[in-house]
């Protein structure tokens, strides 16, 4: 018996609101259509909602440091835009300039956490700046409206998958991509980088006074999410292709979905898994507005209503904390 | 607490107020009243006498050479412009711009500079002055008020972001004296010397329904995709497919908002395509043409009979797959006639009131010939862009 | 030990807020510069229009989101809100001038009750004011979008005045503005609600502990930002002729924050000042108008006004930020109520 209140107690930790709320939305989706937890549709739903969860992860790494990274929609559209005109459909482009991609986002990362960190600049302000600076400067390049294409072997990890799967059809490379990712993710927190990170966003203070290397930390989570940005570009440019407002206001979202995964914005709370699990709930939320046929311009108020609800509640779990089943060790 | 019951209070009285605006917003009777409550959507932006007209208009040959469509006129209405005429060229033009902020507008705006640059060679124009008010309604009000202020505009070009928003600047505008040309976007006066548009959304959004129409069978599905609502010329086009439809036999599976994003329209399109079957899609612009027809080729469905824009990538998804397909037109070369109207207007030459461009979608049978002349463009660019005749082709717009 | 913050409010403010008039200063002389060069003159009267025609907007916005700031607070719903007050203060109005008191006072209650039910949401549910106000941004574009299908309402010539009238080159919307920020400053330091903002959002648990009603003084904050937002709107409405859902695709409110901390105002809250907001107001306006007088490509200045912010902030933050970490956490984080 207590193993299932310790089950619940976890459920309704803030953490565990994320989870819930994924399971109640899913449910809403199966009341509306069970054939999406078909094979193929479940595929492709993971798909689309893959690049949204590898963002959520690496922003996760920022707000859990104590920052904010504004910058991750414009530099999405930045990297499928430069890829498409570097690649300019020429296959054996392909991966120099996936090559380069990665340089540039370790470098946009690498630059909003020094001006951060050493600079002293709010990383609100920072990312907002560089939000501009991406935006701005990348329209500067082309002209105002994407040139080129992408080549079909960048398109392959956004688009195709394991063909002839029995029951699945098709396994995505998005969704083994965002699994290795998650994986990768939730390992590293538990390494002495993810403590030290989690550490500076809870009291950088003490953490700094303890000898960790703070700005090193927080400025190495910025580059994470430069990464995650840019392997949601590659996803992303490879699912849709490319089209002229990529990315735009995708910050929000991602920011919305570390929020839901119960990771405190200020820092030094939350888990990886869970920043994803939040990313997931609102792809399953959009999901269910359209199994629902909910009228377009509604979709706004209920997301928003939503949101509000699901953070209160997790902010009012925070402060009555559950009861510790933990600590009344006695079995029913 | 007293402040909880308070804040209590007052998100329950705004909530209420809110439920209540319904009533209060209504204004009583006035004619322009656009703020209708729980009417039909369509309604307010579906004006039975613009509808009427701008069909009829599709069949109506216009005046003047057909190999330079951007001077043609549909049933012009010439008026005597010889009060603003100047002598000696070198006139200072000023155009206010909405923004380049869509690859239609770009591309538009290349033309127009390259157009200006023929000009400014043959000497009829001097300085020329633009600025961008990045899609906001407060900054192009002050850019048109800026160029007023300075004086020197000997006439004024306005590519008016909102419609009815605009309206005071460009009467401010007209009132100063200066020769004002309007284009693409109107505006709620007709103070301007001349207005200059294509045929419009209802003929735009009529071609592609009846195209749908003629080319599916009775109880076909169809799936509308659109940008953004409140829109005017994006809810004019919607308003006359509406009436189209409701007049056929087919089916609307929806009507969805998709930002003109590529992603959110694959995605859209694949849910629509896992709950059944969808034989035909209806755009209201061409941005994200292509992912909607790449939905159906991941989900193994056959390919739907589409109408989309002169955008090249759709027209060349087009050409590739073999499918039935439209392109409507907005006439990207109208961006080249409030120039040339500038000029004529500047040397007392007749200009028509309200310039109507012809609108015509490009077919099957003309697909080949408009993909070759514009074979090494870039594939956000729109083949009727009426260009090709000017000296910066075609670098200036490959190249962008 | 720590000094109690409202001591330090006199010395530190004026200095800082010193320091970044002396930018604008400089900014002034650069920019003028920079059009001469280019063959403009950034003094001719159109561009003086311009520049002031641009402060008013974002500086009622900016003055609004300086209080809220102030709090350790944050919205992100004032543009939604100004498009929404645009609408009620056109379709009230309905073009007659009889009606632009009821419509102005109309405006205030709505856009006042909104900020109240973003205080409620923060303080009384715990939501961290981004996500909060963010919520309360979608709920509203949700209620524009379906309710308001283009623009609506008429505005009479009377009250169109508000946008376009001025005196020599000053345009009466700014000079209304700065009739606001007035108020504002003579309300952060001469009220007692005002001297609490700073001491709320300088460490609210002491403020608490010391007396001081934390939740009361942060809804009064989101208030009065409301109300500064539907002031923006009736601003809209004015320029307009008509109320204009369209208005909130600009991201005015991301402005308003780059001007608030342009301004000085801490991000972390408890220090800063709407003296500092409106030179940060100012500096951003020079900039666009210097931009347009050069004919920048758009795009450039997207660029330059990020690295502009940037730049400025890193300049100044490093005199002014004080790192300890003051910042109460979890234990006490939701514990306003």
């Amino acid at each position: 018996m207590t193993r299932v209140r310790d089950l619940i107690a976890k459920a309704t930790n803030p953490t565990g609101t994320v989870f819930i709320l994924l399971v109640l939305i899913l449910a809403g989706v199966f009341a509306m259509n069970p054939g999406f937890f078909e094979g193929p549709s479940l595929m492709a739903f993971l798909k689309q909602a893959a690049p949204l969860v590898i963002l959520a992860a690496g922003q996760y790494f920022v707000i859990v440091s104590g920052n904010f990274d504004l910058s991750v929609g414009a530099l999405v559209g930045a990297q499928v835009v430069i890829a498409a005109r570097l690649i300019d459909g020429e296959e054996s482009r392909t991966l120099p300039v996936i090559l380069v991609m990665i340089a540039f986002g370790i470098a946009v990362g690498l630059v909003n956490g020094l001006i951060t960190t050493v600079l002293k600049v709010q990383s609100f302000i920072t990312t907002l700046g560089m939000l501009l600076v991406l935006y701005g400067a990348i329209r500067l390049w082309t002209g105002g409206a994407p040139t080129g294409s992408l080549s079909e072997s960048f398109r392959t990890a956004g688009r195709f998958g394991i063909e002839g799967v029995p029951v699945l059809g098709q396994i995505p490379w998005a969704l083994l991509i965002m699994i290795g990712l998650g994986a990768g993710a939730i390992a590293l927190m538990r390494t002495r980088f993810g403590r030290i990170l989690m550490a500076s966003g809870d009291n950088e203070r003490a953490a700094s006074l303890s000898g960790a290397r703070v700005g090193t930390v927080r400025t190495a989570a910025f580059v994470l999410s430069g990464l995650s940005a840019t392997v949601a570009g590659i996803l992303i440019g490879g699912y849709a292709g490319v089209s002229a407002q990529v990315g735009d206001g995708l910050e929000f979202t991602v920011i919305t979905a570390v929020v839901l995964g119960g990771v405190v914005l200020g820092g030094g709370r939350g888990s990886v898994l869970a920043a994803m699990a939040g990313a997931l709930t609102i792809e399953a939320l959009f999901t269910l507005f359209n199994q629902m046929a909910l009228p377009a311009t509604l979709r706004p108020t209920v997301q928003g209503a939503i949101i509000i609800a699901a953070v209160a509640y997790a902010a009012g779990r925070r402060v009555r904390p559950a009861p510790a089943a933990t600590t009344t060790a006695t079995p029913s | 607490m007293k402040t909880q019951r308070l804040a209590a209070a007052s998100v329950a009285a705004l909530g209420l107020l809110l439920a209540t605006g319904c009533t209060t917003d209504t204004p009583d009777d006035s004619p322009d009243d656009e703020a209708t409550t729980g009417a039909d959507s369509g309604d307010e932006w579906f004006v039975q006498a613009d509808y009427d007209e701008q069909l009829a208009q599709r069949d109506i040959e216009p005046e003047g050479d057909p190999n330079t469509p951007w001077l043609q006129a549909i049933e012009p209405e010439w008026i005597d412009t010889a009060d603003f005429a100047q002598e000696g060229g070198d006139a200072t033009l000023c155009f206010s711009n909405a923004s380049v902020s869509n690859p239609w507008r770009v591309t538009g705006w290349i033309t127009m500079q390259q157009q200006v640059a023929v000009l400014q060679e043959s000497g009829q124009i001097g300085e020329f002055r633009h600025s961008d008010a990045g899609d906001d309604d407060d900054q192009q009000i002050s850019d048109i008020q800026a160029f007023i202020d300075a004086g020197d505009c000997d006439a004024m070009i306005i590519s008016p972001s909102t419609t009815a928003t605009l309206t005071p600047a460009v009467e401010a505008a007209c009132a100063s004296g200066v020769p004002v040309i309007i284009f693409d976007r109107g505006v709620n006066t007709d103070c301007a010397v001349t207005f200059i548009h294509p045929i419009g959304g209802y003929a735009f959004g009529a071609d592609a329904a009846e195209f749908l129409v003629d080319n599916l069978e009775p109880g076909s599905t169809v799936l509308a995709l659109r940008i953004l609502p409140g829109v005017d010329v994006l809810e004019n086009r919607w308003a006359a497919a509406q009436e189209i439809f409701g007049d056929s036999d087919l089916e609307i599976l929806g009507n969805e908002f998709t930002g003109g994003d590529a992603a959110e329209i694959k995605n859209i399109v694949s849910q629509y395509l896992e709950r059944g079957e969808v034989d035909g899609i209806w755009m209201d612009a061409g941005d994200g043409a292509v992912a909607a027809i790449e939905a159906f080729e991941d989900a193994g469905q056959p390919l739907p009979v589409m109408t989309g824009e002169d955008e090249l990538s759709f027209m060349r998804k087009w050409e590739e797959t073999g499918m039935t397909a439209l392109a409507p037109v907005y006439s990207n070369f109208q961006w080249r006639t409030p120039v040339v109207a500038a000029t004529m207007i500047l040397a007392g030459e007749q200009v028509p009131a309200e310039w109507v461009l012809p609108q015509d979608p490009i077919t099957e049978a003309e697909l080949a010939d408009y993909l070759e002349r514009n074979a090494d463009m870039p594939s956000l660019h729109y083949a009727k862009f009426g260009g090709e005749d000017l000296p910066g082709f075609p670098d200036a717009w490959r190249d962008r | 030990m720590r000094r109690p913050r409202i001591a330090t409010l006199g010395t530190t403010a004026l200095s800082s807020t010193a320091m970044i008039y002396l930018a604008l200063a400089g900014v002034l002389v650069l920019g003028a510069a920079a059009a001469a060069i280019d063959g403009g003159n950034l003094f001719a009267t159109a561009n003086l229009v311009d520049m002031l025609t641009r402060t008013s907007l974002t500086g009622f916005l900016a003055i609004g989101m300086t209080l809220v700031i102030l709090c350790r607070s944050l919205d992100l719903s004032v543009g939604y809100v100004a498009a929404l007050s645009s609408l009620v203060a056109a379709t009230t109005m309905d073009g007659q001038a009889a009606n632009v008191p009821t419509a102005i006072a109309l405006v205030l209650l709505v856009s006042g009750l909104i900020g109240a039910a973003n205080g409620a949401i923060v303080t009384f549910l715990g939501v961290n004011p981004f996500i909060a106000t963010l919520g309360t941004g979608l709920i509203l574009k949700g209620y524009l979008d379906t309710q308001y299908k283009g623009p609506a309402g008429d505005v009479p010539a009377v009250f169109q005045q508000f946008g376009y009238t001025r005196i020599a080159f000053i345009p009466v919307s700014t000079v209304v503005m700065l009739l606001v920020a007035a108020a504002a400053i003579w309300f952060l330091r001469s009220t007692r609600t005002g001297h609490h903002m700073y001491a709320v959002g300088g460490d609210v648990d002491v403020a608490r502990m010391s007396g001081i009603r934390t939740k009361r003084v942060l809804i009064t904050a989101h208030v009065l930002c409301g109300m500064c937002a539907g002031a923006a709107g009736l601003l809209l409405a004015a320029r307009f002729g008509t109320g204009s859902a369209e208005a909130y695709t600009n991201l005015y409110e991301l402005d308003a924050i780059a001007a608030v901390v342009l301004g000085g105002t801490l991000l972390l809250g408890g220090r800063g000042g709407v003296a500092g907001t409106v030179a940060g107001v100012a500096i951003l306006a020079v900039l666009d108008t210097v931009f347009n007088v050069m004919q920048i490509d758009p795009f450039a200045k997207d660029v330059l006004r990020g690295a502009v912010i940037i730049t400025a902030v890193a300049l100044y933050a490093r005199r002014q930020l004080d790192r300890t970490a003051r910042r109460p956490r979890f234990a006490l984080e939701g514990r306003l109520r």
